[in-house]
């Protein structure tokens, strides 16, 4: 059968969601073949044949951490000449998508971004990709060479299958190039204990609206309740009161959740380009117009002050 | 010696308006006003910015696109880029990012550079990818999504804000180099810059001037093929309650009554 190339996205052996979801979307095109680079990369082999992975290539080098994006393209190169597979998945991160890029260049083929859905076809896998803002769905295939697509987080679901997993050792000549960017120092992110915002089930978001860092403890609360992740909007971001990282939309996270809860945001269209694919959406806005309201499953036309605290109230009295 | 930086400019749709895809599902660009995208004054900002920090340097800003797509380059001119390069070709309809990466790659080299400057992501196409296949074509390192940037001494460093790490980049040049929203507001055109754009030169290329057949590009010469665009059926419309006390618990029966609780 024919083998599809996996990257694996991985932090010191811990194999992130969106590359689980890339295996359920792998078996329906071939048998995949996970590439895992770096500190940990085999303690990944568990979990990825327990996700399907019939092999997994690793290699560990200080390069892949001391030198930004090339030593992994090369790696993931010396991974496609081993395996010669059909498609080559990654998912969405910025970095893979850099990646994945100059893996494309490499290999004389064409490359598919930020697809939200994959399914086999008969010159090649069809990408499912959402365009201008999630107002249009398009079909896409790779036309030259052997499709090289990514993938967003949650565009598939998890799902156990137990393959042979067999561990080799992937052996990777550096170019020229791979040092040419140098990582001087890295600074990790304090972990808040709430999952990622881009794999989370659910995101709730606050903007302008919360009106101060400190009332950012309102959305947190709400947040927590549901088991969440926080998200913000470039307003509430470029006013201080919370991380950059936190960000929803265009310049910030791409997200797809089950459930996205916006509060005090009006929902312009930089917002919407990272959340509107949310399965169901949510807002709470003082402001009967604001566009947000267009894209609601559910709206509370309100002060977030009041209906946020007394929704999380109601919340953890429904758990018990 | 002087410091040469291609900026990468994209002339796109305006997002506010309505966009679509044309009958070859290629981007509709009758329907709506198009502009340099707000990403790449961005990197127009930094490389004013660095420019201005150097002893003696030039700011190119180019751009691959239609007749049209010389707005884009007046709007940087008018910001204080000194020259422009447009790549003009019937024969560029519908490239892809592959094709538009292998456009720009032969202009730049054509150009001159000692650095190029990128936006983090067209605001139309949104990949994110074509600093990346610049750096990779070029041959030449790669500092990119950074959200402070500086060079000195045929150096450049930068900060890159990543998911799980923030990261300290340095590379020497010539090198590409792509910006965030993060990296400090973009200026307003004065109306002496305005003024001054007007005489600044645009110099135009086409496909034949960079040896690039016209089979390696365009819809017919695309790496990647669009199969279908549908527009997204408008959301049903939503159920909107006034909080008239009980907006809280209102919520809380939905969002139960949808397995979320
Ligand atoms: C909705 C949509 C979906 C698309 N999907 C795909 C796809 O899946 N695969 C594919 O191969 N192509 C695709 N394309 C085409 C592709 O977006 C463009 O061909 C191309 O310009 C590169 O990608 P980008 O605009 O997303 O650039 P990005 O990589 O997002 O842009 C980053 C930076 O590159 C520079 N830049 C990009 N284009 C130009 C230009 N023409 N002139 C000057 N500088 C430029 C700018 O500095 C910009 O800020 C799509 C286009 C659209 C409109
Ligand atoms: C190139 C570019 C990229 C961008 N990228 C992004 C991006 O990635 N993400 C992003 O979010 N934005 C982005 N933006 C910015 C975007 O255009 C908007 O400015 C931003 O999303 C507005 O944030 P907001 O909705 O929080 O604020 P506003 O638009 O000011 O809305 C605040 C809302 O809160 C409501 N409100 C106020 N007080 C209360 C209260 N007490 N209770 C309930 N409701 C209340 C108001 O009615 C209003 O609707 C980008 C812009 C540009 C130009």
């Amino acid at each position: 059968m024919a083998e599809v190339l996996v990257y694996v996205d991985h932090l010191d052996g811990a194999v992130r969601k969106p590359t689980l979801e890339l295996l359920t979307l792998a078996r329906r095109i071939g048998e995949p073949v996970a590439v895992a680079l770096g500190n940990g990369a085999a303690d990944t082999a568990d979990v990825l044949a327990e996700h399907g992975a019939v092999k997994v290539l690793t290699a560990e080098a200080p390069e892949f951490a001391d030198y930004l994006v090339v030593p992994k393209v090369d790696a993931l190169q010396a991974a496609f000449d081993a395996v010669s597979p059909v498609a080559v998945l990654l998912s969405s991160s910025a970095e893979a998508k850099e990646i994945a890029a100059r893996l494309a260049v490499r290999i004389g083929s064409g490359i598919i971004t930020d697809a939200v859905d994959l399914e086999a076809g008969d010159a090649g896998p069809v990408a499912t990709q959402s365009a201008f803002a999630a107002s249009y769905t398009t079909k896409s295939r790779v036309s030259k060479g052997v499709p090289v697509i990514t993938v967003k987080p949650n565009s598939a679901p998890v799902e156990a299958a137990s393959a042979a997993g067999a561990v080799e050792t992937l052996a990777v000549t550096f170019s020229a190039q791979a040092t040419g960017t140098k990582v001087l120092s890295r600074t990790p992110r304090e972990s808040t204990g709430r999952p990622e915002l881009t794999e989370a089930a659910i995101v709730v978001s606050g903007g302008r609206g919360v009106n101060g860092a400190e009332n950012f403890a309102i959305i947190e609360a709400l947040a927590d309740s549901l088991g969440a992740a926080v998200g913000a909007s470039r307003a509430a971001v470029d006013a201080g009161w919370y991380p950059h990282t936190n960000q929803v939309g265009q310049t910030g996270k791409s997200v797809s959740p089950q459930l996205y809860i916006a509060n005090g945001i009006s929902g312009a269209i930089q917002h919407r380009a990272g959340m509107q694919t949310s399965k169901t959406i949510v807002a709470v806005n003082k402001d009967a117009e604001a566009p947000i309201f267009d894209l609601v499953d559910y709206g509370v036309v309100g002060d977030l002050f009041a209906v946020v605290p007394q929704l999380t109230e109601e919340i953890n009295t429904r758990k018990g | 010696m002087s410091l040469r930086i291609v900026v990468t400019v994209k002339y796109v749709p305006d997002a506010t308006g309505d966009r679509h895809f044309a009958d070859d599902l290629t981007l509709d660009r009758e329907d709506v006003d198009g502009l340099l995208s707000e990403l790449d004054e961005y990197a127009v900002e930094q490389a004013l910015q660095i420019a201005e920090a150097a002893d003696d340097a030039e700011v190119t800003v180019l751009t691959v696109g239609p007749e049209d797509a010389k707005d884009a380059l007046r709007k940087a001119l008018s910001m204080g880029a000194d020259k422009a390069v447009h790549v003009e070709d019937d024969d560029l309809h519908g490239t892809d990012a592959l094709g538009t990466s292998l456009v720009l790659a032969k202009a730049i080299e054509e150009t001159g550079y000692d650095l190029v400057i990128s936006g983090m992501a067209s605001t139309d196409g949104t990949m994110g990818v074509v600093p990346a296949l610049l750096a990779e074509r070029l041959g030449v390192p790669q500092v990119t999504l950074l959200s402070q940037v500086s060079v000195e001494g045929g150096v450049v460093r930068g900060r890159r804000d990543g998911d799980s790490a923030s990261e300290e980049l340095e590379a020497s040049l010539p090198a590409v180099v792509s910006v965030t929203d993060q990296s400090g507001e973009a200026r307003y055109p004065s109306f002496k810059g305005i003024m001054a754009a007007k005489k600044k030169p645009v110099k135009s290329l086409d496909l034949d001037d960079l040896g690039i057949d016209a089979d390696e590009v365009g819809l017919a010469g695309a790496w990647s093929a669009v199969d279908s665009a549908t527009e997204r059926p408008a959301r049903t419309a939503g159920t909107i309650v006034k909080d008239e006390g009980e907006g809280g618990k209102q919520l809380a029966e939905f969002l139960a009554g949808q397995k979320f609780i």
